[in-house]
């Protein structure tokens, strides 16, 4: 292949499968990662497309696809409730778990972070690509769990007991065990990338000069490392519960189908709920965090300026992480836990929206003055602030106990979190892909068939949940599997079911054009050399595509990552490893 | 196998003074922590909303746990001797200690079939009460702990060990972090032993 060319690391040639398939290169990792999560991206977004036929049209056979699907989902296409659920539930799960993490942080911060802090490679290059095998083969597992008898998982991406201990077995023990596999390869994930940022930077990297996706990756892996075991646990009991007839999550004398369960009881379906959201909140910032690095690179890159209040960012960051283990609780307020509790819970939440803000306002402000470069990258990183804000903003009524109780369980709360993770943290990750492409491949991808993906995304983001927010202050009830037709308060917004479904299937395909624009520029893209987008972070200083070790001369580091537009320079970025760059560049000791 | 040479694999990093592998443990110890702490916090919400709840000795054998404790803690000791008979490059020393640690493991496990038998015998099974529950699943997944740790001590003990000829410290290095992952094991059955047999 072409890199070896240009290696001058000494190593011997390998193989096909251990250079693509089974490689330790942390790239090849990424991008095995990326292209994994791209799949399941797509593939929850499917099963999302059958689920708002089954919403706008309660009832009506879908044409063709719907006779595809066999009798027990689908028959006659008309689609069965049962199945319904299993595509509720597998969304949530497999657009969380199976694609928007593997590609924000498997991916991106596999093939990023060590180029970024001038590493050869991850500190653990074996951990690394058993993590990845060990996604996928999680990953497998919940897909497969569709032909299991009785279906997949269908009791939400939450699993609350006692529903996901009443439904069918199979698959909800698949889920489980996918689920352990997942919670493997993150734990080896985050072990690597904490590793591999404290130890691997290059000479003259201080922390405080890491590029702010290095410092989201840090977060992001604290809060997996540490977020993901409660779950394990959890999940170990559940799997207890449904194979060994325990009673962790089973209360006594619970009555299924008029007749009282033969368990010996005594169990607690809220200790679910506790250990699961005890990951799952730790778990949206997971979602997050990595979008906002991307989008903190992309922002100072096209501005060409630094970045607005950086030290603000990192302290932000810091803080947020230790604050998101002890919010979990706000997804509870109606359990009936308590009022000490919910005052406990809301209090924290709204002091962690203050970093949020914090974040957001240092980006918006970023932009202030800058001479903006509007291509693809920086049009989706630039969406994605008032995408996310919006998120965010509608957020707050759900944090505070006492609106939660109407908002509660309604599309309202569909809306808001949608916000914040699809034309949020998607948006960014396409960014990201945009942005980083060229480094992977040698080659820029298509603008115009950028823009041709950016612009009907946005709008069709917009028409799909903005409209969510209004039907649930109208009352509206999520997971209904008539999409809540029979209801007399829902009648006024009813109709907003047919736009949304619409809409969803436009924006499908919308991403055509990203899918064409993907493949074709490997081979048509305009070709670059290291630097494209004359950045200043180390990820520039290797040849594009990095061959394997990243780097042909070791890099070193003579200032903090975004100094763009500097007095007293001859261009207007000044990189991290070029000493020249910048006037004024602080000189290196040991 | 490529040569891409990964820094700090052995010798510490100056500015943070330790090495690669050595932070990796101790991280992976703190998920560990958040594993077992979720399942004891689990224990309490459990053991404090229930209507009963039965005294450990009901169902389970003190004497016999106290045994393991010993074992245990034993073989925490034998552990650390083994790492320090490296450092005084004794290797005899080492590969005696080490089988010391590796046999108290089976001692333990031993026991826990003991106790395991005994309560399936007496109809004693996880779906019994959740008192049993917990205790099945928390010395389940301690003794899971215990077979991982005694095979990589084994490994270390048995093949692994040719690593002292090309590469001592790298070999001192990773007795060292098994011990660490061993006095973890250790310390988990300290707090699972009076929770589950005393209280």
């Amino acid at each position: 292949m072409e890199e070896t060319h240009h290696d001058d690391h000494h190593h011997e040639e390998l193989g096909f499968w251990r250079k693509y398939v089974f490689s330790v290169d942390h790239k090849v990792i990424g991008i095995q990662y990326a292209i994994t999560g791209l799949v399941f991206l797509f593939f929850g977004f499917c099963l999302m497309m059958l689920m708002r036929w089954q919403i706008a049209y309660p009832g009506r056979a879908l044409p063709i696809i719907g006779g595809l699907l066999g009798d027990t989902r689908m028959p006659g296409g008309v689609m069965l409730p049962e199945f319904y659920n299993q595509l509720g539930a597998m969304h949530g799960t497999i657009m969380v778990f199976l694609g928007v993490v593997p590609l924000g942080v498997g991916g991106f911060g596999n093939f990023v972070v060590p180029l970024q802090i001038g590493a050869p490679d991850m500190a653990f290059p074996r951990l690394n690509m058993a993590s990845y095998w060990s996604f996928l083969v999680g990953g497998v597992i919940m897909c497969l769990s569709f032909f299991a008898p009785g279906g997949a998982a269908q009791a939400g991406w939450t699993s609350y007991p006692p529903l996901s201990e009443i439904t069918p077995v199979a698959g909800q023990v698949m889920w489980l065990v996918g689920m352990v596999f997942l919670i493997t390869s993150s734990l080896l994930g985050s072990v690597n990338f904490i590793v591999t940022i404290i130890q691997l930077r290059a000479k003259g990297l201080s922390f405080m000069r890491l590029p702010f996706f290095v410092w989201a990756q840090f977060v992001t892996s604290f809060l997996l490392l540490l977020a993901f075991p409660p779950l394990e646990a959890a999940g170990f009991m559940q799997l207890m519960d449904r194979l060994l007839d325990t009673s962790f999550f089973l209360p006594s004398g619970l009555v299924v189908s008029g007749e009282v369960l033969a368990v010996s009881g005594g169990g607690s379906p809220i200790l679910w709920q506790h250990l699961f959201w005890f990951l799952a909140h730790p778990e949206v910032y997971v979602l997050i965090l990595p979008a906002l690095g991307i989008v903190a690179e992309i922002v100072a890159n096209n501005t060409r300026k630094p970045l607005w209040g950086y030290k603000s960012l990192v302290y932000s960051v810091i803080f947020l992480g230790f604050m998101s283990f002890v919010v979990w609780a706000h997804h509870m307020f109606i359990t009936g836990m308590g009022t000490v509790m919910s005052a406990f819970f809301q209090t924290t939440t709204m002091i962690i929206s203050i970093p949020s803000v914090v974040i957001l306002t240092v980006l918006i402000l970023s932009l202030w003055g800058g001479s903006i470069r509007f291509n693809t990258p920086m049009l989706f990183a630039l969406a994605f602030l008032p995408m996310f804000a919006i998120g965010g903003l509608t957020g707050l009524p759900l944090g505070f106990s006492s609106t939660d109780i109407h908002l509660h369980d309604t599309y309202y709360v569909i809306g808001h979190f949608h916000y914040v993770v699809a034309p949020g943290t998607i948006f960014a990750l396409f960014a990201g892909i945009y942005y980083w492409y060229p480094k992977a491949t040698g080659r820029k991808m298509n603008e115009t068939l950028g823009k041709l993906h950016f612009w009907p995304s946005f709008i069709c983001m917009n028409l799909i949940f903005f409209p969510m927010l209004m039907q649930g202050l109208a009352g509206l009830n999520r997971r209904m599997y008539d999409g809540g037709e029979i209801y007399a308060h829902a009648q006024p917004v009813i109709h907003l079911n047919e736009v949304i479904s619409i809409a969803a299937w436009v924006m499908a395909l919308a991403q055509i054009f990203f899918i064409v624009n993907f493949f074709l520029s490997l081979k048509t893209g305009e070709k670059i050399g290291e630097n494209p987008w004359r950045a200043t972070t180390l990820e520039w200083a290797a040849p594009s595509p990095p061959p394997h070790g990243n780097f042909l001369t070791e890099p070193v580091v003579y200032r903090g990552p975004y100094e763009y537009s500097v007095p007293g320079a001859s261009e207007d970025f000044s990189p991290q490893f070029d000493e020249a760059a910048a006037p004024n560049s602080e000189p290196v000791t040991a | 196998m490529s040569a891409t040479e990964i820094p700090y694999t052995v010798e510490a990093r100056p500015d943070t003074g330790l090495n690669n592998v050595k932070i990796g443990i101790w991280l992976f110890l703190a998920s560990e922590v958040m594993l077992f702490g979720a399942l004891f916090a689990s224990y309490i919400m459990l053991r404090v909303g229930a209507a009963e709840w039965p005294h450990g000795s009901h169902y389970l054998s003190v004497p016999w746990a106290t045994l393991n404790t010993v074992v245990l803690i034993s073989s925490s000791v034998s552990m650390v001797m083994a790492w320090a008979s490296l450092i005084r490059k004794d290797f005899g020393k080492y590969r005696l200690y080490m089988g010391l640690t590796i046999l108290a493991a089976f001692g333990f496990l031993g026991i826990k079939f003991i106790e395991y038998s005994s309560k399936f015998a007496h109809g004693y099974l996880p779906e019994t009460n959740t008192f049993l529950a917990i205790y099945f699943t928390l010395t389940g997944l301690h003794g899971l702990h215990v077979i991982g740790g005694m095979l990589y001590n084994l490994y270390l003990w048995g093949p692994g060990a040719k690593m002292w000829k090309t590469n001592p410290q790298q070999f001192i290095n990773r007795v060292e972090v098994s011990g660490l992952f061993w006095h973890f094991v250790d310390l988990v059955w300290i707090f699972l032993f009076p929770i589950l047999y005393l209280l």
